[in-house]
């Protein structure tokens, strides 16, 4: 069924009758061409793009849960391509170009809006840094502006320019980076992959991965074992454990992120503010729920919830850098699972085992990677070659020394 | 209307207070809502989606509806529970999300549309032509969305945050609270009990059921004066427990000054972290409503609310009441009300079997099918099996049950479990370690099972700390048990709410499972059901048991979804509390701050620190005079500048020099007594940690020198190194950073200077010597180094005697035609030298780009040094450190990138970047420092700089990166 | 969160600085090869469950410790301080 204005009316005027479900519920085949392990953003987009770029039609998207139910549907729904390092800047560069077309693409509103990204920064080193930055962008073909203090305060007159504990000198503006609706993201990439034929399995946690003479050749699950000529896991969040089937350790700790929403407000924020000295970013939704988050709580985790004193953080980044949202009450606060690598970059690549292909590692900043990382993905493995803008996400990097550490805070792990 | 004799108000005390500009008079003791009723005002808000009218429904902190923006002398605060603001003398308040007035509201229209705005419709539309959704379609949601206002000014409202320790946390004050924590009370047990309301008591105060023979409140009141008289107990009323953390730690909001008048001596809230050895949760239950159609009336309330707002505020919220309901407890309503003198209408039980004993019609089996009233509730519909029937009544009281308020037992991911005997979910036991649960919390719903379990479960709690209790006497009380036949929806023509705050109405949920979002998680998010404000305390379970029915599922398969903390809405403002302005980080000052601040100089950020970034001098207009001015004074006289905040770290023991060794890629063992030595530190990836001198004060004791960005980096990293790879070595760490006081002298006349200051002359002390020294009898430590390329010296002493040292260095400077220079002057004079800063060891640079490969000694192990000899660590690839240099002048390009000339701007033709650049008042030519791809092969060639941000495309020449001095026989001097 | 240093008793979590696992105890020798100083510095177990990591008392007495604790639980089993077990002779 495609959607539109159009049929909103008509079918509103029959009662809503007559929409179809989203997806079809299959039970899985016993084989597939290609298997992949996770039913979040990522792993529907690699999906889909399977089935889009390179005409697979017999694949599974594998989900222990719901689909979009890890950190596609808890995160703060930031989408922006403004990275440094060659590696990451033509990869988010590729991933905010798919996102400019997504609606069409997929039939389906994911509310991408670019209403433009400041990142402050607050001291003359701080500056020339986002310089570096700003100059990249615009090198690789994207946009920035550099502001100074007044040229934030146009944009952002609500901030505390006069006592703030980090002063503004000015921010990093990018006019196309912004905010979608998260959920979308991923129910609407699960319709695309359904309406190209891949099953969408939920409820069904994989418990091994088949392995034969080096090769890859299927996966056992709790609905029972699914033969597959190639798996790909992408399970953010849970990649250690996955890859633990196949017998890989991966490069990777999992630490919690927590976000937070307030209750609906009138529009008072249009742009994402990001704030670097207190890590405090936010921007506002479409509902009027002021959305914001924070740094880590620090502390490897799987348990999806935080603690005080990272909540406290950040608020109190919130209270020094626009005291204008105080009164603003949180709602609700979550934490989501992050794959945290030890460079802060994520990993696309083939693995030891033939047809086994990994991505994963997106530390903190996967949402607005989906439809790239999905693109890439889906190219690996269609073509057991990496695209074009994902070979710089090698697995062996760590190793061999070549980094994209775009914080520049090392291999541990949480710190990026 | 409010009723002569009823409720616990002070009559006495009248109080007016403004709604909608309209000033209406309360008494002390009523919430906003209590007195909008008292005043026959029904409408109090509009619906977020619909612009419905709508009406208080509640008497809680769980109101969806009645949300109000309170209007203060200086802010105002949105989304205000009507059912939780206490009136007070000249409290300002309007209704919100409606234009132009609440009675009529343009958005009213949506309701006309709402076929076509049903659960997830934007998904489907809004999409062509694609320029329209940031430009029309998007705006336009977002002005219709939202529900009350920010001013978007500063909040200058005092909050706080405290602490607070006890070995029980007693979460409510209902009857199992009350014997909990008066069990522990008498027991000497250290008790914090918390209640969310301004009085104790609970439902004990809403219901008044009888104790002992007696009103409930008179026990209540007895308790409360015994626990408020015991030293160990601290009773806080008017503060939420909002949520559950790890390790017994419970964050609750007291709301300390919203009650009354804004006073400078009390914060509006307080934000509390209560360390707990144990805690029960006694926070009640809630009552939920029932889906039938057009349920969403003003005057259509929760029969349990029209219940408190009898018994509590001696109000009724109609004249003719209707009572709705699937259970034994809603009668209550019924039967209070007619005491009071109230006409019951009718009651409608959904229950065929019930009994029939009021005094007013009682229909049984029976259902309301539809209401009407378009500002508030004039009449409904309703069947049973004698036929269809229609009701005047202008407030019905509805009850589909209560649910355990099971919240903070889900906060550690705890999923609560279906209880089929109440039709409710119950907390699953242990679902926070050291938190039990009591009363109707736990699905116990008569006063004497409450009380009885409040008193086991303080007595259990308290044995597993080690403090025995003893049962104290309970009161007398009901123990009829709580009967109940699930009713969650009545079929009918018109929409049935579930979640009023968002309005999703059953029409919602089906449609969700019929569009396949079957699981409860995507049921919630597709609809939005039970994320608005009130996070669905009211509508949850009753979304989840349609959502079942609609999926062919039971309840219990179904699931819930998870419950966040926190338990209700929390400000930013009392979490964020002390973060405002300059309270967000600690501030460090040198101890020549002032003595700064008095010439003038305009002092920046350093991390935490503090330092001045030029000493203007009267006629200089700009900063750049300023450095010039300074950099020449330091070239050709003497300058004096403060370098306290340079990391310092003492290192003693029979193993320093062994252990400097392994942490430093170069060797400090063979550094002799009474020298200094230049230190690169790796981390253990092999990339530059930090950079500093380490001085050997003696034989087994070395002061080393760290950056001031990495001072505590630098702390731990030793710590870390000494504690888990040679903690049996004779080592002791430790920081003096704030125990010294350091100056650096530098230039043609810093041996003149410090020869004015010290107590003796100084006699042979060649570049890179340290030593004691003294200043006006004042024992100090004096090191020949220099970061200026100049002759130089820093000259420390004990912290105390700083600011005295630094002054007089000045005059004496002064007097010798230099003076004090700060940090732009201090970073000009480093490029011009070619030192490096965090600037250029970024986190992402080697030993090998920094050109000091040769410094990573051959011969021992050092931290790093394995990883730093990966392949893509080294080699021609590598972005190498240069120098730059332009004869023109030009802003600065910082942060620019580098081209070879001819070549085509973009990506992968970068070669390397900016990360140092000044004006360099010596050479007449901007310098700059970078990272060029094979850069130190490139010495000579002119390369293309390019800073698209700055409008700059620039030729320039590589070159070393020590522009002054090369061989340096300045430092030597 | 709360922790017990074995010197200061239990503090809050936000005295701690977290580092990481326990692997950063084992430094491979300087010629053990680069797959020992990637094991050592890059890959992990990662488990969901019980774990043991390094944490620093920053805020307290400047202690590195070994906390036992659960990752999904978040419950804590013990502390040991780091210190100790080099002076008991564990090869580090």
């Amino acid at each position: 069924m495609r959607y539109s204005g159009w049929k909103v009316i008509t079918q509103g005027l029959l009662g809503n009758k007559g929409w179809t479900p989203a997806w079809r519920d299959p039970a899985p085949k016993a084989e597939y061409d290609a298997i992949i392990i996770g039913g979040g953003g990522h792993g529907l987009s690699t999906a889909y793009y399977l089935a889009k770029n390179h005409g697979l039609r017999n694949i599974a998207v594998l989900e222990k849960g719901y689909l979009g139910g890890g950190n596609v549907g808890r995160n703060t729904t930031i989408v922006r391509a403004n990275y440094f390092l060659k590696g990451n800047s033509e990869f988010y560069s590729h991933s905010l170009k798919l996102w400019e077309g997504l609606e069409a693409e997929l039939n389906y509103n994911v509310m991408h809006s670019q209403r433009g990204l400041i990142n402050l920064f607050h001291s003359d080193g701080q500056r020339d840094a986002f310089a570096r930055r700003g100059n990249m962008m615009i090198n690789q073909g994207d946009d920035a502006i550099l502001l100074d203090r007044e040229g934030v305060r146009e944009h952002l007159p609500y901030l505390d320019f006069e006592q703030t504990r980090f002063p503004i000198y000015g921010g990093l503006l990018h006019p196309r980076g912004g905010s979608a609706r998260h959920d979308a993201v991923a129910w609407g990439y699960a319709r695309g992959a359904d309406r190209l034929g891949v099953d969408l399995i939920q409820n069904c946690e994989v418990t091994g991965i088949d392995v034969e003479g080096g090769k890859v050749v299927g996966v056992q699950t709790s609905r029972g074992a699914i033969k597959a000529k190639k798996v790909g896991i992408v399970v953010a969040g849970r990649s250690s454990q996955v890859a633990a089937m196949a017998g890989m350790r991966l490069p990777i700790e999992s630490h919690i992120l927590q976000a937070f929403v307030t209750e609906g407000l009138k529009p008072v924020i249009h742009h994402v503010v990001s704030f670097g000295m207190g890590h405090f970013y936010i921007s506002q939704s479409d509902k009027g729920g002021l959305v914001f988050g924070g740094d880590l709580d620090f502390y490897a985790s799987y348990a999806a919830r935080g603690n005080l004193p990272m909540v406290e953080h950040v608020m109190e980044a919130g209270m020094t850098l626009m005291p204008m949202i105080g009164r603003a009450k949180v709602l609700r606060s979550w934490g989501g699972i992050m794959d945290m690598s030890p460079d802060g970059s994520p990993i696309i690549d083939k693995t030891h085992i033939d047809g086994l292909y990994l991505d994963c590692g997106w530390n903190y900043g996967g949402f607005k990677a989906v439809p790239a990382s999905g693109w890439c993905m889906a190219h690996l493995m269609a073509t057991d070659t990496p695209h074009e803008v994902a070979r710089r996400f090698r697995l062996d990097r760590f190793r061999t020394g070549h980094l994209l550490d775009e914080e520049g805070t090392g291999s541990q792990h949480n710190l990026h | 209307m409010r009723i002569l004799g009823k409720g616990q108000i002070d009559r006495n005390r009248p109080i007016s207070f403004r709604f909608d500009g309209k000033t209406y008079q309360g008494y002390q003791g009523d919430t906003v809502a209590s007195a909008l009723l008292a005043n026959d005002v029904r409408l109090m808000g509009r619906s977020f989606k619909y612009h419905r009218p709508r009406g208080v429904l509640t008497a809680g902190s769980e109101e969806p509806n009645a949300l109000l923006e309170v209007i203060g002398a200086t802010n105002q605060t949105p989304n205000v529970r009507a059912t939780m603001q206490e009136v007070f003398e000249g409290l300002n308040t309007q209704s919100q999300n409606r234009f132009p007035s609440l009675a009529f509201d343009a958005l009213g229209v949506n309701d006309v549309f709402s076929r076509f705005l049903s659960a997830g419709f934007y998904y489907k539309t809004f999409m062509w032509p694609r320029a329209f959704w940031e430009k029309l379609y998007e705006p336009m949601i977002r002005r219709a969305a939202g529900l009350g206002r920010l001013s978007g000014k500063h909040d200058e409202g005092h909050y706080e945050k405290a602490y607070a320790f006890c070995d029980l946390l007693v979460i409510g004050s209902g009857p199992a609270g009350l014997a909990a924590a008066l069990t522990a009370a008498r027991a000497g047990a250290d008790v914090i009990l918390a209640e969310e309301d301004r009085e104790l008591g609970g439902r004990l105060l809403a219901d008044e059921p009888e104790l002992d023979g007696a009103p409930a409140r008179d026990w209540v009141a007895t308790v409360e004066a015994e626990l408020r008289g015991l030293p160990n107990v601290r009773v806080m009323t008017r503060t939420t427990v909002t949520g559950a953390y790890d390790n017994g730690t419970f964050g609750a909001l007291e709301r300390v000054g919203l009650h009354t008048p804004a006073r400078a001596d009390l914060p509006r809230e307080c934000f509390w972290r209560i360390v707990a050895k144990r805690a029960v949760l006694a926070a009640g239950a809630l009552e939920r409503p029932i889906a039938f159609p057009m349920n969403d009336r003003p005057g259509i309330m929760m029969a349990g609310a029209v219940r408190s707002y009898l018994n509590r505020w001696g109000v009724t919220a109609g004249k003719r009441v209707t009572v709705f309901a699937n259970n034994d407890g809603a009668r209550q309503t019924a039967r209070q009300l007619m005491a009071a003198g109230v006409e019951v209408a009718a009651i409608l039980d959904s229950r065929e079997d019930a009994s029939a004993i009021e005094d007013c019609p009682v229909y049984l089996g029976a259902r309301v099918t539809d209401t009407s009233g378009r500002l508030g509730l004039r009449a409904i519909s309703g069947s049973h099996v004698g036929g269809d029937f229609q009701i005047e009544t202008d407030c019905l009281a509805m009850s589909g049950g209560w649910n355990p308020t099971v919240h903070l037992t889900c906060h550690l991911n705890g999923r609560p479990r279906w209880n089929a005997d109440i039709a409710a979910f119950v907390p699953s036991e242990g679902a926070v370690p050291g938190l039990s649960v009591a009363g109707a919390a736990n699905g116990d719903f008569t006063t004497h099972g409450c009380l009885a379990a409040g008193q086991a479960a303080a007595i259990a709690a308290l044995a597993e700390i080690g403090v025995t209790a003893a049962a104290v006497p309970l009161p007398r009380a009901e123990g009829v048990p709580y009967a109940i036949q699930p009713l969650w929806l009545v079929e009918g023509k018109g929409r049935a709410w579930l979640d009023f705050a968002n309005d999703v109405t059953t029409k919602d949920v089906k449609l969700s499972a019929q569009e396949g979002f079957t699981s409860v998680e995507h049921m919630k998010r597709y609809t939005t059901q039970g994320m608005a404000p009130d996070q669905g305390k009211s509508s949850n379970v009753a979304a989840l048991a349609v959502l079942a029915d609609a999926t062919g599922r039971g309840i219990p398969e179904t699931g819930t979804t998870t419950y966040r903390p926190p338990f209700t809405p929390v400000s930013i403002a009392s979490m964020g509390a002390g973060g405002r302005a300059e309270g967000f980080a600690p501030q460090r000052f040198t101890t020549s701050d002032q003595a700064s601040r008095d010439r003038h100089a305009p002092m920046i950020e350093a991390g935490l620190w503090y330092r001045p970034s030029y000493f203007p001098k009267p006629g200089e207009k700009t900063w750049r005079e300023s450095c010039d001015r300074e950099v020449n004074m330091v070239r050709s006289a003497v300058g004096v500048s403060d370098v306290s905040t340079l990391g310092k770290i003492d290192i003693q023991g029979k193993d320093a020099a062994r252990f400097l060794d392994l942490v430093y890629t170069n060797t400090f063992s063979t550094l002799p007594v009474s020298r200094v030595r230049y230190g690169l530190m790796l981390r253990e990836d092999g990339l530059v940690l930090d950079d500093g001198t380490t001085a050997r004060l003696g034989e087994n004791h070395y002061l080393m020198t760290t950056t001031t960005a990495a001072a505590g980096l630098v702390m731990r990293h030793l710590d870390f190194i000494h504690q888990t790879h040679c903690a049996d070595w004779d080592l002791r760490l430790i920081s003096v950073t704030e125990s010294w006081a350091q100056f650096a002298v530098a230039g043609p006349k810093a041996r003149a200077l410090l020869n004015a200051v010290l107590d003796a002359p100084l006699g042979d002390f060649p570049f890179m010597a340290c030593g004691e020294t003294q200043v006006g009898g004042v024992k100090g430590r004096l090191f020949r180094i220099s970061f200026s390329g100049e002759e130089g010296y820093e000259v420390a002493v004990p912290s105390r005697y700083g600011e005295s040292l630094f002054r007089d260095l000045v005059a004496k400077a002064e007097a010798m035609g230099g003076g004090p220079y700060g940090m732009e002057a201090l970073n000009v004079l480093r490029i011009e030298k070619g030192f490096i800063t965090h600037a250029e060891i970024h986190g992402r640079t080697t030993a090998f780009d920094i050109g000091m490969e040769k410094m990573v000694s051959a011969k021992k192990d050092c931290i790093g040094k394995a990883m730093a000899a990966r392949p893509g660590m080294v080699g021609e690839e590598r972005e190498q450190l240069v120098g730059l240099k332009l004869s023109q002048e030009t802003k600065a390009f910082g942060g620019a990138h580098l081209f070879t000339q001819g070549e085509a701007v973009g990506r992968e033709a970068s070669q390397g970047y900016v990360t140092s650049v000044c004006w360099s008042p010596m050479f007449g030519a901007m310098l700059a420092m970078g990272f060029l791809k094979n850069g130190r092969a490139r010495h000579g060639e002119k390369i293309r700089i390019v800073d698209h941000l700055r409008d700059l495309d620039l030729i320039a020449e590589v070159c070393d990166p020590v522009f002054h001095d090369p061989k340096g026989e300045k430092l030597r001097a | 969160m709360r922790l017990t240093c074995p010197l200061c008793g239990p503090r809050d979590r936000r005295e701690f600085y977290y580092y990481g696992s326990e692997d950063y105890l084992q430094r491979p020798g300087p010629d053990a090869g680069p797959e020992a100083w990637d094991d050592h510095l890059h890959l992990r177990d990662n488990i969901a469950g019980e774990v043991r990591d390094l944490w620093y008392h920053e805020t307290g007495c400047s202690q590195w410790l070994i906390v036992t604790r659960n990752t999904v639980t978040h419950e804590i089993l013990s502390t040991e301080l780091v210190a100790d077990r080099k002076k008991k002779g564990v090869r580090a």
